[in-house]
């Protein structure tokens, strides 16, 4: 089954929830929506839901124009945010409440949920009300309940949003290894990168409610399209430049950057894991001052001040380079920048 | 070595924290003393005393007057028009209840808060006012009253009337229960039921109507006691023919003016019995609404 949407534009009063989005997602398919709050995501997925109807634009569900269909008629299956689990049913009536109101017969409603159960892995939570549950077994309730009149696309809002950290890691990788199973096309909405990326096939990073990129985790990673996907995906020095023949100035350094003709002043865009440190001057480096050593999980995060700039930069480092550099606050070093970004189209201005 | 001194830290918050609580609820045991013992003298006065003055005037004269009064065709004949009147105006008010909370919780548009306040004008309007509307619209001489008597219906002085006006001053109690329930809860598990597939109809009977019940029962409670107990706008347009348009309240109001007291106290004692039948079943229900 695949996913079809042109064109779609929502407006709530004066406030664009959503313009002229475009995207298509192929059948089988597991694409995450990647924005802030407030980027139209959600206004998306209830327009694909049937909860909402959009002012302009398309969306087809295996060419079938949506808008022909209530929503009661489309067969999505849709995961609340806060799951919106019926509280006066038990987890065996939600579960069931898709094939009961299609007046399915008693022994195909008790099969269905029973495999429903087995693939939730909570057989002997049956009987359970919602608030006798905690919040992981949730959400797998609420995407069982989804999922029990096989829909034809599954839409999940946030569906790890209200969990706390581990359980949300856990419930990441089994959502990823149901998808494989089962290969049913599913689009989710999520602010959090490290769940777009770890879940997804393709990522759609959306602000203000336009799509600002359509790509593989990697490829909107490495590639980012604007400055607004490259500040989004993770930290990002941001510098003041003047840029022209292929080159940006930055303070008294210069760096060579890729193709850009344009404007004098500009912003270039360095990640921190392009920023390179020595202890011993190697070409092109520049003095640097470390301010700060601060250990994350994945190595360690460095504070700079770098006069010949005029600015502080942050660098991360992994574990081994950074034991092998064994830095510590207030030591003088030097630091090279690697793959410095400038973009044509830069929002820089609106952050 | 941080957690120990952590530890302590917490310990001599908490040994300040105690003493100020305790400063803040405990009054002087004199101060609480004279609190409760107003509280109880005033319920005393105004209700209790009251209540029983009631049963020992009714029951006076012996069971056996008591039995005469209350088995009397007149009033017999009031308590049937009385759950009869109670029994068309509550469910038509439990609709009405239902369709506009669900306006009011549900949807914004124009006219919303306007509505939300012409909700609670029976509760402000005094009931006499509310009688007389239904005579100036429904009378001899009013709006409509001649075109319905020419078709050989009548209004005022008659069932429908009473069934008007017993309507009109009972229909805040379901809607203003179910509200606040209803805003409470959310459309989040209406719009999953939708999505699931259900027609709207399906929805409200299985997703609604089971989240609402109980301040729907509540509110039903409310509105049959108001109904059954409601005086000045039946009094106005019921016309108190005897043994025909007069309900309860209103026939002990005639015993009473015919000096009838014994058997005036032992009619109003069948009311004072449903009033406190209601305000058992608040309370259960109230504890339930709370849960929900």
């Amino acid at each position: 089954m695949t996913i079809e949407v042109r064109g779609l534009t929502k407006h709530f009063g004066a406030f664009a929830a959503l313009d002229h989005v475009s995207l298509d997602v192929p059948g089988g398919g597991l694409v995450a929506l990647l924005g802030p709050s407030g980027s139209g995501k959600t206004t998306l997925l209830r327009i694909l839901a049937g909860l909402e109807r959009p002012d302009a634009g398309t969306a087809r569900i295996d060419g079938v124009d949506l808008a022909s269909q209530s929503a009661r008629q489309r067969n999505v299956g849709l995961v609340f945010q806060h799951y919106a689990l019926f509280r006066h049913l038990d987890v065996y009536e939600n579960i069931a409440f898709a094939l009961r109101v299609r007046r399915r017969p008693r022994a195909e409603v008790d099969a269905r949920v029973r495999e429903l159960l087995a693939l939730i892995q909570l057989e002997t939570f049956e009987r359970r009300l919602p608030a006798q549950l905690s919040g992981g077994q949730r959400q797998r309730v609420a995407l069982a309940r989804a999922l029990a009149a096989r829909p034809r696309v599954l839409l999940l809002d946030e569906p790890f949003g209200a969990l706390d950290a581990q359980v949300r890691a856990e419930l990441r990788g089994w959502l990823r290894r149901l998808h494989d199973e089962i290969h049913l096309t599913t689009v989710f909405v999520t602010h959090d990168q490290d769940e777009a990326f770890e879940v997804a096939d393709r990522v759609v990073v959306m602000n203000r409610g336009r799509v600002e990129q359509i790509g593989s985790p990697a490829e909107v990673f490495e590639q980012p399209a604007n400055d607004f996907v490259m500040r989004f995906l993770g930290h990002v020095n941001v510098l003041d430049a003047e840029l022209g023949d292929g080159r940006a100035r930055i303070g008294e350094v210069t760096l060579a950057i890729g193709g850009h003709n344009g404007d004098t002043r500009g912003r270039v865009y360095i990640r921190p894991h392009d920023v390179e440190l020595t202890r011993t001057p190697a070409d092109g480096a520049v003095a640097a001052h470390v301010v700060r050593v601060t250990p994350l999980s994945g190595g360690l995060k460095v504070d700079l001040a770098v006069p010949a700039i005029g600015s502080r930069l942050r660098c991360d480092l992994d574990w081994k380079r950074g034991t092998a550099l064994g830095l510590r606050d207030g030591d003088d070093v030097f630091l090279s920048l690697h793959r410095a970004r400038v973009f044509a189209t830069d929002h820089g201005a609106a952050s | 070595m941080g957690a120990p001194a952590r530890g302590a830290r917490m310990m001599e918050t908490r040994g300040i924290a105690a003493p100020l609580a305790a400063a803040a609820t405990d009054e002087p045991a004199w101060v609480r003393r004279i609190v409760i013992a107003v509280a109880i003298a005033f319920v005393g006065a105004f209700v209790l005393v009251p209540l029983a003055a009631v049963f020992a005037e009714a029951f006076k004269a012996g069971l056996a007057a008591y039995g005469r009064a209350i088995t009397d065709p007149a009033a017999l004949s009031a308590v049937k028009l009385t759950f009869l009147a109670a029994a068309i105006a509550v469910p038509l008010n439990v609709v009405f209840g239902i369709a506009a909370s669900w306006a009011i919780a549900r949807f914004r548009f124009p006219g919303r808060s306007i509505l939300t306040a012409l909700i609670d004008l029976p509760l402000a309007v005094s009931p006499v006012i509310a009688g007389m509307v239904f005579v100036l619209l429904f009378g001899k001489q009013g709006l409509i009253g001649p075109w319905l008597t020419g078709h050989g219906i009548q209004v005022i002085f008659a069932l429908p009337g009473i069934v008007l006006a017993t309507t009109f001053v009972t229909f805040p109690f379901v809607a203003r229960e179910l509200i606040p329930v209803m805003e409470a809860q959310g459309a989040e598990e209406e719009e999953a039921a939708i999505v699931l597939g259900a027609t709207g109809w399906q929805t409200f009977l299985r997703i609604t109507l089971p989240k609402i019940k109980w301040g729907l029962l509540f509110g039903v409670v409310l509105c049959t006691a108001r109904a059954m107990g409601e005086f000045g706008a039946v009094s106005v347009v019921s016309g108190h023919i005897r043994g025909r348009t007069n309900t309860l309240p209103l026939h002990v109001e005639i015993l009473y003016n015919e000096y009838e007291y014994q058997a005036a106290f032992a009619v109003a004692s069948l009311l004072v019995v449903l009033a406190l039948a209601s305000l058992v079943a608040r309370r259960i229900i109230g504890r339930r609404v709370e849960a929900t």
